[in-house]
């Protein structure tokens, strides 16, 4: 099939790249720097100065990106709202990683009862649409930061295993594992020390499209109230309090959602060169 | 085909068992179940009642026993909040979601598969290019972003449609382009790789080799082949409507079954949770099975192989 690349790996060109790098980059300086890049406190209330437009000078202080509903600073809500989404999606992706990529070698090294359980396991919770299960999973545990990352983590396992199952069934006939097992090896040195390494780059390739699909999880769940919960700045919480006056402050939901927009854009273009990078049969897919 | 659609309806009723299973664990993932039955404020006596008038206080394998029975018989018990049963406030909300996943479906056919025709035929070109960029921008937009910028432009800016509530056709015309934005994608993508790869087969050379125009050719010959991948993962597609409603519902404040399930949890009426995250899932499952059959149905190879 000439010509062939998808209409997204299309946009694997180097300039387009190089750009949304930088802005990824630029996202998780602004986070990690948070206390020191922000103006101001992103719980700071000033009643008096409530839904005031981008550019709103009080006491000598510039509201940049304008006030919310309660006056506080929306730029310092914004790049704190920064640190909350990465922190959220980062630890959910190590969680769900972890978990799946150890069931799935499991799964796949010792065959068996434990084989059909997990696999079936995978098909039955594949068939719960996503967001269903992680909506009524924070429901009952209730919201919160840590256990948004315990029920992200829980509940998103299932595509790591599938692939690491895949991966380690077609590395487990390669000569050179037979050559570690019969040199007297153990299950747990073979699957770290051999399988592991050699199934990671599918795992990686995995681990960076739901990285963007976290956080915009992180950002739907608390758009709904079930995430973090407010007065803590996350980008989902400020868009949905910013729904309520959107016929007067576009502000606020407007530079959140950007933001939000940026970030996945720019992971999912990354995810995309990084696929092609490292299988480069799926250039013509 | 018999045999495959018999092997494929089986592992369907596993998924659904599975589903189930997978809601009763949940369901107790905090321990006590009937602390999330119980309205706010009720008094110990009052939660004791309950547990054993809802049978929390007998063995775990009891109960689950009793609740696929339940389940089985669509009895889902009584909403603790409107004092109804929840499958009569399920019903009540349903058609809206339903109207909405219309709407949502017909955007997306109607824009989606246009589009990724026209980036198979022109390929290469300056429109697919703007194309390709447009969808991509659509697939990053989380649909509450989508759903508020709508608003703000349709809404605010411009004051041609109602940004929130359900009320003719006006009112559904936001909530289904938001909705539908990601389905959208996906046909145009689907649509895209099912005639690019039409097109390079050899009855598409013979057929202009004969002296049809490229324009009488997809249209008489490779629309219709490509139709079948299509076809099947509109099915598949209705089912995430369904599930994406929980979202494209609050934003626009529409009374369907999404909304229904974020302000039981907000009154904690589980109840009625549990059974619209069982009702979406079984439709999610029922989906795929229909699209898998379709599927064989319309292309031989995998009914005979299958």
């Amino acid at each position: 099939m000439t010509g062939g690349a998808t209409w997204r790996s299309r946009l694997s060109v180097p300039w387009v790249v190089a750009v949304v790098s930088a802005i990824l980059l630029a996202i998780v300086v602004m986070a990690v720097l948070a206390p020191l890049v922000s103006p101001a406190d992103p719980a700071r209330q000033t009643l008096i100065a409530r839904l005031r437009p981008p550019g709103y000078v009080a006491n000598g202080f510039v509201y940049r990106f304008g006030t919310d509903e309660l006056g506080r600073d929306l730029l310092s809500r914004v790049i704190w709202g920064a640190r909350a989404s990465l922190v959220v999606a980062l630890l959910s992706v190590a969680v769900s990683l972890s978990v799946g990529a150890l069931l799935g070698m499991v799964a796949a090294w010792k065959r068996g009862w434990i084989e059909i359980v997990v696999m079936r396991l995978v098909d039955i919770m594949l068939s719960i649409p996503a967001i269903l299960l992680a909506v009524l999973t924070v429901a009952v545990l209730g919201p919160g930061f840590g256990k948004l990352i315990i029920v992200l983590g829980l509940t998103r396992w299932p595509r790591y295993t599938r692939v690491a199952y895949a991966q380690t069934l077609q590395v487990a006939s390669l000569p050179y594992i037979k050559a570690a097992e019969l040199g007297g090896a153990g299950s747990l040195r073979i699957l770290s020390r051999h399988v592991l390494p050699n199934i990671a780059g599918p795992l990686l390739v995995v681990a960076t499209a739901e990285f963007g699909l976290m956080i915009l999880f992180e950002a739907g769940l608390s758009f709904l109230g079930l995430g973090i919960q407010p007065p803590q700045p996350s980008w989902g919480s400020i868009m949905s309090s910013g729904r309520q006056y959107v016929e007067r402050a576009w502000w606020i939901t407007l530079f959140p959602g950007a933001f939000l927009f940026l970030l996945v854009l720019s992971v999912n273009v990354l995810g995309d060169w990084l696929r092609d990078r490292l299988d480069p049969r799926s250039r013509n897919r | 085909m018999a045999g495959y659609a018999f092997w494929r309806l089986v592992q369907a009723a596993i998924a659904v068992f599975g589903v189930m299973t997978i809601v009763f664990v949940i369901m107790r993932l905090a321990g006590d179940p009937t602390l999330l039955l119980v309205p706010e404020g009720a008094t110990r006596e009052h939660i004791e009642a309950l547990r054993h008038e809802l049978g929390f206080d007998r063995p775990i394998a009891v109960q689950y026993v009793a609740y696929l029975a339940d389940v089985l018989r669509l009895d889902f018990g009584q909403s603790v909040v409107q004092r109804l049963p929840a499958t009569a406030i399920l019903a009540s909300r349903l058609p809206y979601t339903l109207e909405l996943a219309l709407g949502a479906s017909a955007i997306a056919l109607l824009v989606g598969i246009p589009a990724g025709v026209a980036m198979a035929v022109w390929r290469g070109g300056a429109l697919e290019r703007l194309l390709a960029t447009f969808v991509v921008t659509g697939q990053s937009m989380p649909t509450f972003l989508s759903g508020i910028l709508l608003i703000l432009v349709f809404g605010v800016l411009l004051g041609w449609l109602p940004t929130s509530g359900s009320g003719g056709l006006s009112s559904l015309v936001l909530p289904s382009i938001a909705l539908g934005a990601l389905s959208m994608a996906t046909f145009a993508r689907m649509a895209r790789i099912a005639v690019v790869d039409e097109l390079s087969k050899d009855y598409v050379r013979a057929a202009r080799a004969r002296g049809l125009s490229q324009g009488a050719v997809v249209v008489r010959h490779v629309l219709r082949n490509a139709a079948v991948p299509v076809v099947t993962i509109a099915a598949l597609e209705f089912g995430n409507l369904l599930a994406g409603a929980v979202i494209v519902e609050t934003v626009f404040a529409w009374p369907g079954i999404g909304q229904l399930a974020i302000q039981s949890i907000q009154s904690r009426d589980f109840v009625v949770v549990q059974v619209v995250v069982l009702f979406v899932s079984v439709i999610y499952v029922a989906m795929s099975l229909l699209a898998d059959l379709a599927y064989a149905w319309l292309d031989p190879r995998i009914r005979l192989h299958g």
